[in-house]
């Protein structure tokens, strides 16, 4: 799987409240969480991303509520996938869980600048800065969670293990 | 080598296998809590699964506590679905308005969380448990649809790292301050994917309340549990919670296992971390990191608009009674708002026949029912641009209790009582 889009990065400890801040958790609908995801620290996110895009984030992205609606809210505004140094153990189970793809890469946060157009090609584990020619690695997966990321997601997973447990 | 406490629960919970820190595993579950903003997702989830049932209708718990008594139409529908589907899956704990709790504070009141215990919970607070030796660890929705459907949960056992607290609390120093003292020297992901294990003499004396402040905010840290060695004062919290409002006397031989649950001395902690409590003063956490930690008397002048004591965190007997010392006979600063949440009922209850709930009442603060409300700035006390509240809660973060351009700074009850009466943040001792 390929990701390319222009990056738009963030600090260190983007906690769960800015990502989607509790006013909006009387719903689950992904548009309209979408519509309003990481608000509170850039008014327009939603507005002005393209589908496709990318977030580059620091160390502890994720921090804070245990909310779904985070990693929903990213994918309902149309991010492909998020790129950060180090990510909250909630959110990175949750984004695992329901398939929001997630890159682990301490280079790239630090190299890459903003709206940098950018490749990430999972399978190869390599992330490609088009805009100032440069590649990093990513970090992998635990072989245990990777099954769960190439099965799409923990509900299919389960589906998958069925009775073998 | 020895066992930590996590990787002794894992392995009971792992059909007895060798299991370590480190190792991924598939593990049985006790208990499996959601609320009115995690379960509607996670019910919605579980339906895809194409199970019949939930796994054990006596082991799914479910709190409509955030968002009610429902604050909008859309929060009253998301706790419908929570209503609906305890009816239908016949959930024997589903707690309505007028019996339920914030669920941290509930469940162990309820007598449903045990020494070594393995739950899971969608919401970040439900490390809280940890205070009684169970390893209790928050989830997402998806998580808790696949405990619901399979009664298992994935999990990396996590490393340890162990506080060692030592020394003597001053006066008004409480759990809630050693826990933001704690996040203040190690940051917000100073514990990351980490069990924080709080021990030592400090920790051996102090009550049940504090011990559950700190297990409460170890996710502050970054942290995947926090947990305290179940001891005499877990046990008598737990005989006294387990009976229908009488004590039950617990067998010697439950509690001997449950003090099994110990990190063996030659267990492999990854960090080892002393913490001399004596100088330490009562702490406050200025915006926006509850590691932004602060002792009160280096901090200037600063104003206050709310007041919120309360929360999964700091809303219990104890940090009620300690309000209440400092109110009595005082009144809220004119242009403060102070807003006291009690816990749970049975909390409102006690406070109530203590005669705390009139010392707040005449002080001027206003008492409401339990709710997270203003914590996570749901409804009940929400701020408006610019202004600022000092809160016993959680989280301090941009907007957590209101507008993006309000501010929350984090303290135990003595200092936001003593400075909702000052009308600006202030140590206990100042006020006259």
């Amino acid at each position: 799987m390929k990701f390319k889009g222009k990056a738009w990065k963030f600090e260190h400890n983007i906690n769960t409240d800015e990502i989607i801040a509790a006013r909006y958790l009387n719903t689950f609908d992904a548009k309209e969480l979408g519509a309003h995801c990481l608000e509170d620290v850039d008014k327009d996110f939603s507005k002005n991303i393209a589908c496709g895009d990318i977030i580059v984030a620091g160390k502890n992205f994720g921090c804070g509520s245990s909310r779904e609606h985070a990693p929903i809210a990213i994918k309902g505004c149309g991010i492909s996938c998020v790129i950060a140094e180090s990510y909250a153990r909630i959110f990175y189970r949750n984004a695992v869980n329901i398939g929001l793809p997630i890159f682990v890469s301490k280079e790239a946060w630090r190299k890459i600048g903003k709206r940098d157009l950018i490749e990430v090609d999972a399978e190869a584990g390599v992330i490609y800065n088009l805009a100032r020619k440069q590649e990093y690695k990513t970090e992998k997966f635990p072989h245990f969670m990777q099954e769960i990321i190439e099965a799409g997601g923990l509900l299919a997973w389960i589906k998958k293990k069925g009775k073998k447990r | 080598m020895g066992y930590t406490i996590s990787e002794k629960i894992f392995r009971e919970h792992c059909a007895g296998k060798n299991v370590r820190a480190g190792d991924f595993v598939w593990a049985r579950i006790d208990l499996a809590l959601g609320n009115d903003v995690t379960a509607p997702i996670a019910i919605e989830q579980f339906r895809k699964i194409g199970v019949k049932h939930v796994f054990d209708k006596n082991k799914v718990v479910l709190v409509p506590d955030h968002f009610t008594p429902a604050k909008d139409i859309k929060s009253a529908t998301q706790a419908k679905i929570l209503r609906d589907f305890a009816k239908s899956e016949k959930i024997k704990h589903y707690y309505e308005i007028g019996r339920m709790g914030i669920e941290h504070a509930l469940l162990p009141e309820l007598g449903l969380v045990e020494p070594g215990q393995l739950i899971i919970g969608a919401d970040s607070h439900t490390c809280t448990y940890g205070a009684l030796g169970a390893f209790a660890t928050g989830v997402g929705s998806t998580d808790l649809a696949a405990g619901w459907a399979t009664g298992f949960c994935w999990f990396k056992i996590p490393q340890t790292f162990k506080f060692i607290y030592k020394g003597r609390l001053k006066e008004w120093v409480s759990g809630k301050d050693l826990i933001l003292f704690t996040i203040g020297k190690i940051g917000v992901d100073g514990a990351l994917y980490r069990a924080m294990e709080f021990t030592g003499p400090v920790i051996k004396k102090l009550g049940m309340d504090e011990r559950f402040t700190m297990s409460n905010m170890a996710i502050e840290a970054g942290g995947k549990a926090g947990l305290i060695y179940p001891d005499e004062i877990a046990f008598e919290y737990i005989e006294k919670h387990s009976g229908k409002n009488k004590v039950k006397k617990l067998a010697k031989q439950v509690k001997a296992k449950w003090a099994s649950y110990k990190s063996d001395p030659d267990a492999a902690f990854e960090k080892v971390i002393e913490i001399d409590v004596s100088d330490i003063e009562p702490q406050v956490a200025l915006p926006h990191l509850p590691s932004n930690a602060y002792p009160v008397s280096k901090l200037p002048n600063i104003k206050i608009e709310q007041v919120v004591i309360g929360s999964c965190t700091n809303g219990r007997i104890s940090d009620l009674r300690v309000a209440a010392k400092i109110l009595k006979g005082r009144k809220v600063h004119p242009d403060v708002r102070c807003i006291i949440f009690p816990a749970t009922q049975k909390i409102y209850l006690e406070a109530m026949r203590e005669g705390l709930l009139e010392i707040f009442v005449t002080a001027n603060a206003a008492v409401s029912t339990p709710t997270c409300g203003p914590c996570l700035g749901g409804h009940m006390g929400i701020l408006a641009k610019g202004e600022r509240a000092l809160a016993t809660t959680n989280r301090n973060f941009v907007g957590r209790m209101g507008h993006p351009e309000s501010e929350v700074y984090l303290s135990g009850p003595a200092v936001a009582a003593a400075s909702a009466v000052a009308g600006k943040i202030v140590h206990p001792q100042k006020i006259g």
